[in-house]
């Protein structure tokens, strides 16, 4: 049985006029997405501003309300439980911030922090039983354990990430989605949160949905990878298949788009005209095709499904082979 | 004569009633029409250093210990008031990071282009020069986005219209302090390739400041690597991404992940950047470098120039990389 299996998602927000206004248009934010994750492995998730994947990633561990759809955690349709029914499924599935500086409660000193889940889970006997497990927490993040007394403020960026994943980790979940959870950190620290997380994944068989912009770092972590564009999927498959051989327009682009630092591999950019348009006005038919180097007459009204390109490998794209 | 000249710049940043040094002895030229890189992490004083070059650090608390900036023959920091504001925007332009921050929520970009215009071209603050300056800057359709204000653009959007206003004044020098950092990766794209094309066409030169190395393979020219506030390790772009000398930037250009080539563990640096206020003895480097000898801890190495053009700071950078440890 997969961990996580997402059917038919949808998340839209409306528009309203003013205050109190009826709902003029909708941001299809999330729109008809459906995927699983196995127990243990890393799917990653990427697309740019707007696309929809932070909402997705809010959406699984209800931060957000989906507006239809399903998503099976561990074997229970979560999509429309109350939120007293959530608190006891958030053991199984956590998240993890992009931005250090603002996902720590700067009231609160680390210990408190990462002791927190303990408390409200009931987790930990005594207070001395909770002490010993966030000194424990903090060692396998690589902090030290007698700086729990400490406040946010007196960290790096790169240390209040690993805070942020020992308060994950505290819960002992399944499952934890990553949201951007290394883009705001340098390039010498992002390595060492991303080797963190491979060993916690291995020693603890905790599955990822690591949402980011940043495809090498995706592809680096990722057994398998969803490109997203405008709320849809628009390239799925092993991670290693869709960077080296991506078979969607707007994935090509992405790819060949970013900066690449061994000059050897330079690739052939392929600059995409315009910007990215809003979800509230998706276009119609293919989402992608006023940017598309290839589209034609039928991509504007003809919008393309999944389909199987190369196994386990797909794209929503009538030309795409 | 170089554009810009700056010699062993010094800047020290008060706090809580001492001095700390942010900019160490910094050195370094830009020639007319050249690009110019300054590479490094956060807080290596990288955008202090970028700042002064108009003298927009706020003094205090920054305060220019030593060293001199020559810009088009200007004494930059002896330099009258009236005399630095011909030279902002003048001859020295600037393009920040967050577009949406550098933009005036209450004016149309329009208007705020041809403010810049009447600053330092009155008899060309007209429409239709708004109009050129955004078409030159990518914009297609500059009649309409003219009358926008800065909530109704896009980030890419945002940065164009600053590039715009950064080029009405028609300067020599663009400094862009991560024009694109806070942009989606096809927009980045279209920015870098417009700041080369708007170089070229130009004559002008470009300081980028960055600390994503992938794009100062992209952008060419020449860098500066930047670590606790010195220059580590100077080169043409091509370079030093193939064969770098310092330590450290070798160990920055081994942690980035690499599309289609990662395997395994990421080479990390250990350790962290030291605080002002925590510097390391002797080499500051020393703490976290696989390299690093017993004399590192005492002995302050200087930036040499070991080949013609190459600079490196580190007595021992013909090391051998030792085997990969994380």
């Amino acid at each position: 049985m997969s961990l996580l299996e997402v059917r038919n998602l949808k998340v839209r927000f409306p528009v309203r006029q003013g205050l109190f206004g009826r709902a003029r248009a909708f941001v299809k934010a999330v729109d008809d997405v459906s995927f699983t994750i196995e127990p243990g492995e890393t799917l990653g998730l990427v697309g740019e501003s707007g696309c929809g994947k932070t909402t997705l990633g809010r959406a699984i561990v209800r931060l957000i309300k989906p507006s239809a759809g399903s998503i099976w955690l561990a074997g229970e349709d979560i999509a429309r439980l109350s939120a007293a029914q959530m608190r006891s499924r958030r053991r199984i599935c956590q998240m993890i911030f992009q931005d250090p500086f603002t996902s720590l409660d700067p009231r609160l000193t680390i210990g408190q922090t990462i002791g927190e889940p303990l408390e409200i889970h009931h987790l930990g006997a005594t207070p001395a039983a909770r002490a010993r497990r966030i000194a424990e927490l903090l060692a396998v993040v690589g902090l030290d354990p007698a700086q729990a007394q400490r406040y946010p403020h007196e960290f790096s960026g790169g240390q209040r990430q690993r805070i942020g994943i020992a308060r994950a980790l505290a819960v002992e979940p399944r499952l934890i989605v990553c949201d951007e959870p290394v883009s705001a950190l340098d390039v010498s620290v992002q390595a060492q949160i991303i080797n963190l997380l491979q060993d916690l994944q291995r020693e603890r068989a905790v599955a990822y949905l690591f949402v980011a912009h940043d495809l090498a770092v995706i592809e680096h972590i990722s057994r398998r990878v969803m490109v997203m564009y405008l709320g849809r999927i628009v390239e799925t498959g092993p991670a290693k298949s869709v960077v080296q051989t991506p078979r969607h327009p707007y994935t090509q682009a992405l790819i060949s788009a970013v900066p690449q630092i061994d000059l050897e591999t330079r690739r052939q950019r392929i600059i995409l005209p315009g910007e990215i348009p809003s979800p509230i006005d998706p276009p119609q038919g293919c989402p992608f095709h006023p940017r598309c180097p290839i589209a034609v007459a039928r991509c504007q009204t003809d919008p393309p499904s999944l389909r199987e390109i190369a196994p386990a490998h797909y794209a929503s794209c009538h030309f795409a082979q | 004569m170089a554009l810009l000249e700056i010699h062993d710049l010094q800047i020290d940043f008060a706090s809580a009633g001492r001095r700390l040094r942010a900019v160490d002895g910094v050195s370094f030229s830009i020639a007319a029409g050249e690009t110019f890189c300054l590479a490094g992490e956060s807080g290596c004083g990288k955008s202090a250093t970028a700042l002064s070059i108009a003298r927009l650090l706020p003094e205090p608390p920054a305060h220019y210990a030593g060293g001199t900036i020559l810009l088009d023959d200007v004494d930059v920091l002896r330099a009258t008031p009236r005399r630095l504001r011909g030279i902002r925007g003048g001859v020295a332009g600037y393009v920040f990071q967050e577009p949406g921050a550098s933009l005036n929520p209450v004016f149309r970009a329009g208007a705020q282009i041809k403010e810049t215009l009447r600053l330092h071209r009155p008899a060309a603050a007209t429409d239709a020069e708004v109009a050129r300056l955004l078409k030159s800057a990518g914009i297609p359709a500059p009649e309409s986005l003219m009358r926008h204000y800065p909530h109704q653009l896009s980030g890419g959007m945002q940065q164009r219209v600053l590039l715009a206003m950064a080029l009405a004044a028609e300067p020599k020098l663009l400094v862009a302090d991560e024009p694109t950092t806070a942009l989606d990766v096809t927009i980045q794209a279209q920015i870098l390739d417009l700041l080369k094309d708007l170089r070229q066409r130009l004559g002008m030169s470009l300081l980028l400041i960055t600390h994503n190395l992938g794009i100062i393979g992209d952008m060419a020219g020449r860098v500066a690597v930047m670590y606790a506030g010195q220059i580590v390790e100077m080169a043409p772009a091509r370079a030093l991404l193939q064969r770098p000398w310092h330590p450290y930037t070798r160990a920055l250009i081994a942690s980035v992940p690499r599309l289609g080539a990662t395997e395994g563990r990421l080479r990390s640096i250990p350790g962290n950047v030291p605080a002002l206020d925590a510097m390391p003895g002797g080499c500051r480097f020393h703490p976290r470098c696989p390299v690093a000898q017993p004399d590192c801890r005492v002995h302050k190495p200087e930036l040499v120039e070991v080949e013609p053009a190459r600079w490196v700071r580190c007595p021992y950078w013909n090391s051998p990389s030792p085997p990969s440890k994380s």
